[in-house]
């Protein structure tokens, strides 16, 4: 039997690398993979609580998380796709847009 | 039929409201069918009630009909209500007939027009509002009429508002008449807060219940009296009618014979309780009336347009029924009243005629000779214009000297002398007119003079109907010395009226009537010498007098003087609040916070550096700092 801490210290380090991850890549897909990496260190978080207090919620906010992810995985792939069709380019330092 | 007297009012509504809504698609034919007959409907509904009051006993009250609650808030109540008295009926049956026969005229008259219906549903919409103020049996819904007859004069007036004459002098008549009015709310808010009550009846038994103490009586009856003065024409008010005459023609003698300007007079019978309670408002109306009748006719004098001629005659006619009222004779001021609506209706037709004739010529100067040319229009003009200036047993005699006969047996000899020099200036423009427009040589272009023909069958038969009305309606109200019960029309009226006025011995009373026929043959006889024998007399006389020519031709120059008093202060005053206030504080203060969002926004802009890395750095220490807060 593995001790919840054990789930819990895995579970931060990997949002601690997505996060890390995030903001030191510079293209979009990669940075896009380091949003899931977050989001699966959340779930793992909630499902390693969900099985000592005994109650179901936690493993039914994970599903919800998946599929909510999966539906973001389409359409920010696509925006992705989309996005280097048009400039050539998904290095977000190129991306500037917004710029008031 | 007559318990349906509330019907009156509301069949030209509604045939209004038709015309409004369908007018275009009816046709012609149909438009003034429909107009024509919903004013026949109510004439002959208003005759029916009419007769029943003949015949009811003399106890039982007039009818009156509720139809519908409107206001009731507290103690105040004001309702959709109608009453068919004596007073009513009068001007009801004056209002539908006259009006019946302008709508019969107008079908001809506005034959080529192209807001056919439009005119026909003004012209209903018109009758509609007077008649609601004739027939309201409160103060309130009588104030409904009251506005509703300024929105439809300023409708009429300005018909052809492509004409910036006629849209101008549209908004004169609205704006002048706003000023009384705003006079004539004070009076209705000041009489709700003393009696309590708008009911007509209720008002005119107040000063006698002594719920208004005699100052508030005089107060109150002066201010409706200004409200009046704006209406019918009056002195310091009446600019706003000569100018009317841009309208139609039709729509001059409606609104100068059976509606509009009667509607004071009209109110003032109404409120005579109120009147009879103040000698001072009582003095007050007969003197604004006596001087206004004077003061008018001194204007009509060198008018050269004929229409403007009739206006002035109006306003100076309706200054001696406002005499008649203000001397205690109201029923000789509503006779004058109904007399005048025929007389006054007639010559304006018969002008309208005229006009149509030359094909719209309105200066006399280029009139003349028309007295073969014009074989209907010019005896019942002449009937007309004998009616007005009082020659004996035409209509305009007997009103006419009933009410100088009230003035002179009311001890008020200065009022008596205004009204008989009145009468005097009356028959001399009259007979100006016809001599100028009728006799002599024609003096129009060749080209104009070509065409002219008698007006067709549907305009010439109201003149003919209305001739025959300004020539024989008088014999309702003969003076006393015909026999002690001649006045029908005065016995009619006995009790819908405080009515105080006193009479002389017969004796007397043919020695002023002999007085007021000499005085209008002096003005036919000196009209004749000037506009006839020796035509030069006028011109000779502008040049000896050229001070008093200018005065009367520049009409006192009252419109000036408005303009510089009034009017261009005020506009003066709205500019400069325009400039200091509009400009400067409500649109800098637009511009002012407009101005700070923008600057807000400019700062703002600093944060926007458009990559993605910062707005998630900024959303990691968001949710730092969020659950920071948490955990402590």
């Amino acid at each position: 039997m593995i001790p919840p801490a054990a789930f819990f210290i895995l579970a931060a380090l990997l949002f601690v690398l997505g996060v890390v991850a995030f903001f030191v890549k510079k293209d979009l897909l990669t940075q896009f993979m380091a949003v899931e990496v977050m989001l699966n260190a959340g779930n793992l978080a909630f499902l390693a609580l969900s099985r000592p207090a005994g109650r179901p919620d936690g493993q039914a906010v994970v599903l919800f998380v998946i599929t909510v992810a999966a539906a973001e995985a389409v359409i920010g792939l696509a925006i992705i796709v989309l996005v280097f069709r048009q400039r050539k380019s998904i290095r977000t330092d190129d991306l500037k847009g917004l710029k008031g | 039929m007559a318990g349906l007297f509330w019907l009156i009012p509301l069949i030209p509504g509604a045939s209004s409201l038709v015309l409004l809504l369908a007018g275009r698609r009816l046709g012609r034919s149909r438009v003034a069918a429909l107009a024509s007959g919903a004013v026949l409907a109510s004439l002959l509904l208003s005759i029916a009630g009419l007769l029943a009051l003949l015949g009811r006993g003399a106890e039982a009250a007039a009818p009156s009909k509720m139809l519908l609650p409107w206001i009731a808030s507290g103690s105040f109540e004001a309702s959709l209500a109608f009453r068919f008295d004596e007073l009513a009926a009068v001007m009801s049956l004056v209002v539908t007939g006259v009006g019946f026969l302008i709508h019969v005229y107008s079908a001809g008259y506005m034959a080529g027009d192209e807001g056919y219906a439009r005119y026909f549903a003004f012209l209903n919409l018109f009758t509609f509002f007077m008649l609601i103020l004739v027939l309201a049996s409160d103060i309130v819904l009588m104030f409904v009429g009251w506005e509703g007859v300024g929105l439809c004069s300023y409708l009429l007036i300005g018909f052809w508002f492509d004409r910036p004459a006629a849209s101008k002098a549209g908004l004169k008549a609205f704006l002048v008449n706003r000023v009384g009015d705003a006079a004539f709310i004070v009076a209705i808010l000041i009489l709700l807060s003393t009696v309590g009550s708008a009911g007509l009846a209720a008002i005119n038994a107040a000063p006698a219940a002594g719920l208004l103490s005699p100052g508030l009586v005089t107060l109150v009856a002066i201010l409706f009296f200004v409200g009046a003065t704006g209406k019918s024409a009056q002195i310091p008010l009446y600019v706003w009618l000569p100018d009317a005459m841009e309208g139609p023609t039709p729509v001059s003698a409606l609104i100068h014979a059976a509606t509009m300007v009667t509607a004071g007079v009209y109110m003032v019978c109404r409120l005579s309780g109120l009147y009879a309670a103040s000698v001072a408002a009582s003095s007050v109306v007969a003197w604004v009336g006596a001087l206004t009748a004077v003061f008018a006719a001194t204007m009509a004098l060198v008018q050269n347009d004929i229409k403007r001629v009739l206006a002035y005659s109006t306003i100076s006619q309706i200054g001696y029924m406002f005499l008649g009222c203000g001397v205690g004779a109201y029923a000789a001021g509503l006779f004058h009243l109904v007399t005048h609506a025929f007389f006054k209706s007639l010559l304006f037709l018969a002008a309208g005629s005229v006009i149509h004739a030359l094909g719209g010529e309105q200066d006399m100067r280029r009139m003349g000779g028309l007295r073969k040319r014009l074989p209907v229009t010019f005896p019942v003009f002449l009937i007309g214009a004998l009616a007005i200036s009082g020659i004996p047993f035409l209509s305009g005699f007997f009103s006419k000297d009933a009410i100088l006969t009230a003035a002179y047996a009311g001890g008020r000899y200065v009022l008596y002398g205004l009204g008989l020099a009145g009468a005097a200036l009356t028959a001399f423009y009259m007979f100006r007119l016809i001599y100028l427009a009728f006799y002599g040589v024609a003096r129009g272009t060749p080209e104009a003079e070509r065409p002219i023909h008698e007006s067709p069958r549907v305009m010439t038969a109201p003149l003919v109907v209305l001739a025959v009305f300004s020539a024989l309606a008088g014999f309702v109200g003969l003076p006393a010395y015909f026999g002690r019960r001649a006045d029908l029309f005065g016995r009619f009226l006995e009790g819908a009226t405080a009515e105080a006025a006193r009479h002389p011995a017969p004796s007397i009373e043919v020695v002023l009537a002999a007085a007021a026929v000499l005085s209008a043959l002096l003005g036919l006889g000196l009209a004749f010498v000037f506009y006839r024998r020796s035509p030069d007399i006028p011109g000779r006389l502008t040049l000896r007098f050229p001070a008093v020519y200018r005065l009367l031709v520049g009409k006192y120059f009252v419109d000036e003087a408005y303009e510089a008093v009034v009017v261009r202060p005020l506009v003066r005053g709205s500019e400069r609040i325009h400039e200091r206030f509009d400009l400067a504080v409500i649109d800098g203060a637009l511009d002012g916070s407009a101005a700070a969002a923008g600057l807000a926004g400019k700062g703002l802009n600093v944060l926007q550096s458009g990559l993605l890395r910062d707005y998630a750095l900024a959303f990691l220490l968001g949710a730092v700092i969020f659950l920071g807060f948490l955990l402590i």
